[in-house]
């Protein structure tokens, strides 16, 4: 009889208007690395919380164990004084400590009364040996690269006494060869009898290291696969996330494209804080009429922040290089500028910087556009109410009415909120980023439609996505961003991620 | 039942100045001594209390922009009411263009504080705490430390005369504004719902639409019998109800106020969408310095005198109000009514023990309980209602 460290037996999870997880079995060996994958919105991140305890006891159904105990876990704490330690994929470092006071917060070496620094800086610097890490353990959080706070997550996890390693996403802002150590390390912990669940978009990292790898689907649990015994090759993997040919999660449409719309000069961007450093060097695109063009690149390479550049300078200092419109070149200095000149730019973060959560769908989508419903300044109220069901409706927006708060919305509908507080402004040229980050497939179908249909009405499309599967699915064209530089362009014609990935790699060598 | 329960929640705050209204007015008719709706007692209620409601409904907007607060409130009370004392009773300026310079003194305290907090980002807590020293000790130096009075019969008649004048037709003229208000409010309603029900709206029943207005009459009216009986309509209920209804109209029919909202609720949101949520918050800042000189202009007119310590702690009745009638601490959750209806019931917490005869040292150990309590109350069952959605 196996080992199992951990075993989840039908696990549900239900959130207003949207059920995360229906039944969901898990069992991890010990010793193993679990890798678990899915779309986004497939349900990994709730079931890893539940685990964790950040969904307490109580509000999901069903039952797991581990170490054959049952778990009723009430918060974080709970999980963590039993050796589970949740290494989330924002990291939760504070940047203004110390690496070792952030090792041990919450885990204070000494007494409460009197800390022993001494011992921990000494013990800091072991763990951070442990993984590989040479900095002073003096050094401050904000002075690491991402790839090295990673490193510290880890060493703090080992300093907690760690068994089970929940790591969502640990390689999606590193490079490759930061990668490759995070993985080799991993697999080092494994050696010292840690186990390990990996959640990654990255098919070919886990194909490398998992040992056993379990697929969810729409919150449920497809199927596990072991090393060894069933093949889990990428396309094999593939088959079993998307459970239908890829092409089918793409609605399609009739591609006419036409004149140039916008079109961007050496586009130079810079650091707001730190002036010196370059967000965007010297970018070149263009976009034309009733075109999907999609920008391709990994988190961090820049991509959000030159579109909020370009959309009024909304991020970032120093901004240099020209933007035309319809052939004339503009000069958008506020946000202002850039909705009158028929720029919309839908963010990727909706809950911090898209909409008011408190607020109602009628108040959230009447925002970016209030003066077409208003005279001398006075809002018409019907008029707004007309405004909202007819987006309420056009969008299909699950609720109860339009006077429903957003918070209480489902991520799919709240980004069909987000969406239709732009597509008020009535934009020619509309800049989606990660449109479908978070929502579940259904949604993302519509989503998709929608999109479609406004490039059928000779609108223009640039859309942003870490989902390069999404990016071949729908754009015409695809610019691959890294560091800050647009290192390829490609026509979707027989593109593949391979060939996309392979522009990244390529221009991390300094290869272009 | 369920019905019964919405209404209760949406009107916590309301039925609880009912409540301690009820409670007080049970205390005082059994220690004997009279009663709270007198109508003397309703003349004063107003006058005494006036300062908070014009200001809360200043703080309000601050709060709405993000939970800040301005400190400096009561200090640009002081320091404005001591120019106009200079002014009117030192200098004898005329006495419209000395109210005039007031209130444009007013909106520069104000607008020297929005730029720093809006265009500098100053913590508004700082700006203000800073503003709250300076003001008032120009306060100081402008009056040298001492207080001036009396000022003008022709500066008193604006803030504290009684309308009409002639006492024969007090009764009657109080009692017909009353109801000619009361008809004025059933009709315009009335007008507006059957639109509404024409263009296919959702709209209220028509049974808790005339309980509404029944209520409402009811109040106007009960209060203009008592005002006819006393000494009419006091000058400031006026000022204080057109301030009370333009505030109102701003924070929810117009885009400003929309975009005050906006900025509260996510500055962030607000700034992608193309409010201009620096503008924003220097306006609510500026305007804060203006109603604090319209206030300052009252209060010296109440004491026909200004003080160098006039309108202490001022500023955290105005906070106290605006939390009380369910503002957010965080910003963009608050409402001009209900930091009306903050501003009574400190008032009538105020009045109430007053007349009970209260140790002065006690009350305000209980407006602190109170406002916690209150507060706590509505808290909690604002969260038992998102458990349950």
């Amino acid at each position: 009889m196996e080992n199992k460290i951990l075993v989840m037996k039908n696990i549900t999870k239900k959130f207003p208007g949207v059920i995360a997880l229906q039944d969901v079995n898990l069992e991890v060996t010990r010793g193993d690395i679990h890798a678990i994958v899915g779309e986004n919105g497939a349900g990994k991140s709730t079931l890893m919380n539940v685990l964790s305890g950040l969904h307490p006891y109580g509000t999901y159904e069903g039952e797991f164990f581990y170490n054959k105990e049952k778990c009723k876990f009430e918060s974080i704490n709970d999980s963590e004084n039993k050796g589970i330690v949740f290494i989330h994929q924002e990291l939760a470092l504070i940047p203004q400590l110390s690496i070792a006071e952030n090792m041990f917060l919450g885990n204070e070496q000494g007494s409460l009364f009197n800390i022993d620094w001494d011992k921990t800086y000494v013990e800091s610097e072991n763990f951070l040996k442990k993984v590989g890490l040479n900095v002073s353990a003096k050094s401050l959080i904000q002075d690491l690269s991402v790839g090295q706070q990673q490193l510290v997550e880890l060493a703090k996890a080992l300093a907690k006494n760690v068994q089970l390693l929940i790591l969502d996403e640990p390689t999606a802002a590193l490079n490759d060869e930061d990668s490759q150590n995070l993985l080799k390390l991993i697999l080092d912990l494994k050696q010292q009898g840690i186990t390990s669940i990996l959640i990654s978009h990255k098919l070919n990292e886990i194909e490398q290291v998992a040992d056993t790898l379990t697929i969810l689907r729409d919150g449920s649990t497809i199927e596990t696969l072991k090393k060894g015994i069933d093949d889990i090759s990428e396309p094999r993997i593939v088959k079993g996330m998307v459970g239908r040919e890829l092409s089918d999660r793409f609605p399609n449409r009739s591609v006419d494209i036409g004149n140039e719309v916008l079109s961007v000069k050496n586009w130079t961007v810079y650091h707001p804080v730190l002036s010196k450093r370059k967000i965007c060097d010297n970018i070149n695109m263009n976009v034309r009429e009733g075109e999907i063009v999609g920008i391709s690149g990994l988190m961090g390479s820049g991509r959000t922040e030159f579109a909020m550049s370009l959309f009024g300078k909304s991020y970032g200092k120093n901004i240099s290089g020209n933007l035309f419109i319809d052939g004339k070149e503009v000069v958008l200095n506020n946000v202002k500028d850039a909705i009158n000149n028929g720029l919309a730019y839908v963010t990727e973060d909706r809950k911090g910087k898209g909409l008011l959560l408190d607020e109602t769908i009628k108040h959230n989508i009447s925002l970016t556009n209030l003066k077409s419903i208003s005279k001398n300044s006075i809002i018409d109220a019907d008029a707004e109410v007309e405004i909202a069901e007819e987006y309420r409706s056009k969008l299909n927006i699950r609720s109860t009415g339009i006077d429903q708060h957003i918070n209480v919305l489902s991520g799919g509908n709240q980004q069909k909120v987000l969406l239709s507080k732009w597509l008020f402004i009535e934009p020619t040229i509309l800049i989606l980023d990660e449109p479908t980050r978070g929502i579940d497939v259904g949604a993302k179908y519509e989503i998709y439609t929608l999109i479609n249909e406004m490039v059928e009405q000779k609108k223009s499309i640039i859309l942003i996505s870490s989902d390069m599967s999404e990016l071949l699915g729908m754009c015409d064209r695809i610019y691959v961003m890294n560091q800050g530089r647009f290192v390829a362009e490609h026509e979707n014609i027989n593109l593949s991620q391979e060939m996309i990935m392979s522009s990244i790699l390529r221009s991390d060598k300094g290869v272009l | 039942m369920e019905k019964i329960k919405q209404v209760i929640r949406k009107n916590t705050m309301l039925l609880i100045l009912i409540i301690v209204t009820l409670i007080f007015q049970f205390l005082i008719t059994r220690s004997g001594s009279s009663s709270l709706f007198t109508p003397a007692n309703i003349t004063n209620l107003i006058s005494q209390n006036a300062y908070v409601v014009i200001l809360s409904t200043g703080m309000l907007l601050c709060i709405l922009t993000g939970g800040n607060v301005d400190l400096s409130t009561g200090s640009m009370v002081a320091l404005v009411g001591a120019l106009a004392g200079t002014l009117i009773v030192r200098q004898g300026l005329n006495i419209h263009l000395s109210i005039f310079l007031c209130l444009i003194v007013g909106i520069l305290l104000g607008a020297w504080q929005g730029f720093w907090i809006a265009y500098v980002n100053v913590p508004a807590f700082i700006a203000t705490l800073a503003g709250m020293l300076t003001f008032r000790g120009f306060a100081w130096i402008i009056l040298d430390g001492l207080t001036i009075s009396p000022f003008p019969q022709s500066y008193l008649k604006y803030f504290n005369s009684f309308i009409p004048s002639n006492p024969e037709i007090r009764f009657v003229f109080t009692l017909t504004v009353g109801i000619l208000l009361s008809v004025t409010i059933f009709v315009v309603s009335l007008v507006f719902r059957l639109r509404k029900k024409s263009i296919g709206y959702k709209i209220i029943s028509f049974s808790s639409f005339i309980v509404r207005k029944i209520l409402i009459s009811l109040v106007i009216i009960g209060a203009s019998i008592l005002l006819g009986k006393d000494k009419g309509i006091p000058a400031i209920l006026i000022i204080l109800s057109i301030i009370v209804f333009v505030y109102h109209y701003f924070t929810s029919r117009t885009v400003y106020g929309r975009h005050l909202y906006a900025v509260g609720g996510n500055y962030q949101a607000a700034a992608l969408s193309g409010v201009n949520t620096k503008g924003i918050t220097f306006l609510a800042y500026t305007n804060m310095g203006f109603l604090s000189a319209i206030t300052a202009l009252v209060s010296v007119a109440r004491f026909n005198s200004a003080a160098p310590s006039a309108g202490s702690s001022y500023e955290m009745d105005a906070i106290a109000a605006c939390y009380i009638g369910g503002a957010s601490a965080y910003g963009g959750i608050g409402t001009v009514r209900g930091a009306v209806i903050g501003g009574v019931f400190m008032g009538i917490l105020n009045n109430g023990m007053s007349i009970l005869g209260i140790d002065a040292n006690w009350q305000m150990a209980v407006k602190g309980f109170v406002l916690l309590a209150a507060v706590i109350f509505d808290v909690v069952s604002k969260n038992r209602v998102q458990v349950e959605s």
